[in-house]
């Protein structure tokens, strides 16, 4: 399942859809909140815009990439967009597996993944009302060089 | 005619988050990235001070690609979500 959405998504709601078949032996979920601190400047509240279309593309492809590799059974990835507020719930990616090992890879390249290609952007308000984009992070780049296949 | 569209800062710092370009100004996407160029006194060095990432009909390109009636050319800064 993959959706982008505004409203809020519910951790049991998703772990209990992950869990449908009696095959799962291994289930990894990853949450990302809104931080009230971002390069040690207060962040008040934050909005997201994307690219409606090209990012439910992005997410199916990505998604694709991660089966191919991995044995995944059942697979969500949930991001929300529009005004989030601090400690709100951003984005979900769960991962129903046979074992740890797949769920925990998958999981984690589709996050990788995500950050880098999928068409979203954040814009942070501070403290003092001023607002700002987010800069994309070499970090994030780096991230994804673990996944290339040798 | 083809889409063009303007995504986060970038749309914020030109103003504008959609535009139509006749296919005979951008027959491909270098020649739509010049126009563009072109488009306003200030889109140049808005355009072209910073990494602006494109995608051709919702798909990321990276070369220049040949155009056609119809199609849908995105424009945006490094992205940022997760």
């Amino acid at each position: 399942m993959i959706s982008v959405q505004e409203q809020d998504f519910n951790q049991q709601e998703e772990y209990d859809r992950l869990k449908c078949k009696t095959s799962v032996g291994a289930i990894v979920t990853f949450t990302g909140l809104v931080r009230d601190i971002n390069n040690g400047q207060s962040v008040s509240d934050l909005s997201l815009e994307h690219y409606p279309g090209m990012t439910e593309k992005c997410l199916v492809d990505i998604v694709e990439k991660a089966k191919r590799r991995w044995n995944v059974i059942e697979s969500t990835v949930i991001h929300r967009v529009g005004q989030l507020a601090i400690s709100d719930q951003i984005v979900f990616v769960g991962i129903a597996s046979q074992h740890r090992g797949d769920a925990f890879a998958a999981c984690e390249f589709i996050m990788d993944y995500l950050k880098t290609q999928a068409p979203f952007w954040k814009k942070e308000t501070m403290s003092d009302g001023q607002t700002q984009w987010v800069d994309a992070r070499e970090v994030d780049q780096d991230a994804l060089s673990k996944w290339v296949e040798k | 005619m083809i889409k063009v569209l303007f995504f986060a800062k970038l749309s914020e710092q030109l103003g504008c988050r959609e535009l139509q370009v006749e296919v005979t100004a951008a027959e491909d996407t270098d020649q739509l990235f010049k126009y563009l160029i072109g488009h306003k006194a200030e889109w140049s060095n808005i355009l072209t001070s910073q990494l602006c990432l494109k995608a051709v009909n919702q798909a990321m390109v990276n070369d220049n690609v040949l155009l056609k009636d119809g199609d849908e050319v995105a424009y945006f800064p490094p992205v940022t979500g997760g």
